[in-house]
């Protein structure tokens, strides 16, 4: 079983493909414990890392994915490029190509701006989070988390709370879950709920509380300050008030729930210090998974047919 | 100079006509209209027999981007398209650069246009001085160099009083205002339609109330002012269901709808293809629906493009980034044909009253938008079994932004006359 060239988002992956990276995934991590961090997998392939938004957890991870597979990398972002010079993105694109590039990584604040790329490139486009579209690679490595504790999916009770409009990880995550055969509700302030969201497939309960009763695993998502502005909600303190997760909130969930937060976490906002520390956060296990989950990503898409897993 | 088009199905709604006849043109009139017209073998004749003969088509909602965005059109490339798409006359928008908002740029326009194509040009003034939205255009001097309206189109008048002003002092000169209707506070940052599409693929999303609320509030100035308004390009079932309640208390108030408004819906968004992308954005099935009946309750006066070019490099780029708007001129009237008429929509009567009649009784020409003896000889004569394929060097517009390339269309524009001049468009 093959995956497809590119990997857009998690919609349209099927059950056997979701547990297929998850599977290699697994496999990966073994690569990374190993004294000598590396396999020849992707020797002699070009992946170039394409930062259109600042990224420091994605995007070393996904340099780090990189290198563990001996891939050659060519890092480009905003900040150094000719973006800033009013270059547009396909320009910028098309002279990417002309280095033969065999995959692009890339994150940008568009919906839909890597799906774009597809039409003008050889290689795979993996996408690291277009807008508040998808950011798959995210999805994978929670789901990869969750499977570790709690050994699958079917019949999982998981609340997503948080500004569910502006964030791309809440439908990577729809998506998957639901392939994957688990319940997913959503919370937060209804100025940060997108109208026919339950269309996705999600419950929508919009009192915390109410939201976090009997759940398996919660996840928090972080708050952007600049919604303040907006007229989104009126001050963090009263987020805190309605949607901060404490270890108080905690206990309406399933006695073995675990917290989930894709980072970086804001520290007595969507989340008390207590709880982001606690024995049931997996905060930073989810970080690790991030490398294993995005190996077994490019190796899927880009690397050979025989087991190059070995060194 | 004579000209005899011989055995066309000819459609005049306003003077209640659907047979079979000829039209005998001279010096730029209707000299007659009856079953069989003999003339001398040197008149100019065109067959029309199998197609459709109707009073010329006018659109009053177009952007031909002169003076100022000649990279996307100008007014040369622009009336071409509109010739090709079967329209005698069409209605500029004011968003050029410099804006439309004064005598010196109407004139320029008219001067080009009437030097460059036949087909005529009836400019949109500014509703305010450079479509800020802060104080009045010169209506007056626009008006004497030929402004029938004024409108700010893309740049939704936001201070209420204003609108109020515009109302009243365009009503004292016989101006009538057009309203693009939008709460630009409600719409901000939206590129498509609000639902579960918008949801699903992150996009921002405009909801149909915010064209609604200025609707109701355009309506109800409208009626304080005792003014005439005219909705540009309404989009949503709400916005037909006001109207029509407004229509009903006798404010004075008329309607347009554009193509792809009653042809696509918000899940071509699904493809992030940047030549969906319009304001007000595509919506949904039970607003096309909505859009129809009110066509045919006669809610909505007329059809109009919105023929919005944009060149390439504008459209190729992040959708969320790309410029509003399609072009609209050459596909306008087989989409009607196909969507409308032959899917038994409305009436074949319907839909040329609602390209020519019912759009020249908005602008006030009454010789135009029928075929009485005297009028003016404009024709728009189509086909309803020959089909369009729209090919991109087809294309007369500067700008090749249609999501219709390639598309098989029923319907074609054979031919069209304006003021007595035949324009042989292609081959039956």
């Amino acid at each position: 079983m093959k995956l497809g060239k590119h990997l857009l988002g998690i919609e349209g992956l099927s059950k056997e493909e979701i547990n297929l990276i998850l599977d290699t995934a697994e496999k990966m991590r073994e690569v990374s414990e190993r004294p000598i961090k590396k396999v020849p997998a992707l020797r002699g392939k070009l992946i170039v890392n394409l930062f259109f938004e600042p990224s420091t957890r994605t995007r070393s991870s996904f340099e780090i994915a990189e290198k563990r597979l001996s891939a050659d990398t060519l890092n480009f972002s905003t900040g150094t490029s000719s973006v800033l010079k009013g270059e547009t993105l396909l320009d910028t694109v098309l002279n990417i190509e002309r280095m033969q590039p065999d995959a692009y990584v890339m994150r940008h604040a568009s919906p839909g701006s890597c799906g774009f790329i597809t039409n003008y490139i050889k290689g795979s486009v993996i996408n690291a989070g277009d807008g508040p579209h998808e950011h798959p690679t995210q999805a994978l490595l929670d789901a990869l988390t969750i499977r570790q504790k709690k050994g699958g999916f079917e019949k999982l009770d998981v609340l997503i709370c948080g500004d569910i409009t502006h964030s791309r990880v809440v439908r990577s995550n729809i998506h998957l879950l639901k392939t994957m055969g688990a319940n997913v509700t959503v919370s937060g302030p209804a100025t940060m709920m997108p109208p026919y969201i339950e269309r996705m497939g999600v419950k929508v309960e919009t009192n915390f509380e109410k939201a976090l009763s009997q759940k398996d695993v919660v996840m928090m998502l972080r708050i952007q300050l600049e919604r303040q502005e907006k007229a989104l909600f009126p001050s963090l303190k009263e987020y805190f008030l309605t949607y901060g997760l404490t270890e108080e909130r905690l206990k309406l969930c399933d006695s073995k729930c675990i917290v989930m937060h894709p980072g970086p976490i804001n520290r007595g906002v969507e989340i008390s210090s207590e709880v982001a520390d606690c024995k049931d956060s997996v905060i930073l296990d989810q970080v690790e998974n991030g490398v294993a989950v995005r190996m077994a990503v490019l190796y899927l898409l880009l690397g050979g047919g025989e087991d190059e897993t070995s060194n | 100079m004579k000209l005899l088009i011989k055995n066309g199905r000819v459609i005049d709604p306003q003077n209640g006509i659907d047979e079979t006849l000829d039209i005998l043109v001279s010096n730029g009139k209707i000299l007659s209209i009856d079953k069989k017209i003999s003339v001398s073998k040197d008149v100019e004749t065109f067959d029309a027999s199998g197609l459709v003969v109707a009073p010329g088509f006018i659109d009053i909602h177009c952007h031909l981007r002169e003076p100022g965005y000649e990279r996307k059109e100008t007014i040369e490339s622009g009336l071409k398209a509109a010739l090709y798409g079967g329209f005698t006359a069409v209605c500029c928008m004011a968003n050029t650069n410099p804006v439309n908002d004064n005598a010196g740029i109407t004139n320029f326009i008219l001067e080009k246009a009437k030097k460059v194509s036949k087909v005529k040009v009836y400019p949109v003034g500014a509703l305010s001085k450079g479509q800020k939205g802060e104080e009045l255009a010169n209506y007056a001097e626009m008006k004497e160099a030929g402004v029938w309206a004024v409108s700010d189109d893309g740049n939704p008048v936001m201070n209420t009083a204003l609108m109020r002003h515009a109302l009243e002092y365009a009503g004292s000169l016989g101006i009538l205002v057009i309203d693009h209707a939008e709460d630009k506070y409600l719409s901000e940052g939206g590129c498509m339609n609000e639902g579960a599409v918008a949801t699903r693929l992150g996009l921002r999303g405009i909801p149909s109330e915010a064209e609604l609320i200025q609707i109701r509030r355009d309506t109800a100035l409208s009626k304080l002012t005792n003014q005439r308004i005219h909705i540009a390009h309404v989009s949503s079932k709400y916005s037909v269901e006001s109207i029509r309640v407004a229509r009903k208390r006798k404010i004075m108030v008329t309607a347009d709808i554009t193509p792809h408004h009653f042809t696509l819906t918000e899940e071509e968004v699904k493809s992030f293809d940047t030549n969906y992308k319009m304001n007000p954005p595509l919506r949904t099935e039970e607003d096309i629906k909505a859009l129809v009946e009110g066509l045919n309750d006669g809610t909505i006066d007329c059809i109009a493009t919105d023929h919005a070019p944009h060149s390439y490099e504008e459209k190729m780029v992040e959708f969320d980034k790309a410029p509003n708007g399609i072009i609209g001129f050459q596909t306008a009237v087989p989409l009607a044909i196909e969507k409308l008429v032959l899917n038994d929509q409305i009436s074949l009567k319907r839909m040329v009253d609602a390209f020519s009649s019912a759009p020249a009784r908005i602008i006030g020409l009454e010789n135009k938008g029928n075929l009485s003896v005297g009028s003016d000889a404009d024709l728009t004569i189509f086909s309803l079994r020959k089909e369009t394929l729209l090919k991109k060097e087809d294309i007369k517009s500067l700008s090749k932004n249609s999501p219709f390339i390639g598309k098989k269309i029923k319907g074609a524009v054979m031919a069209v006359v304006i003021d007595g001049n035949l324009f042989r468009l292609r081959e039956k």
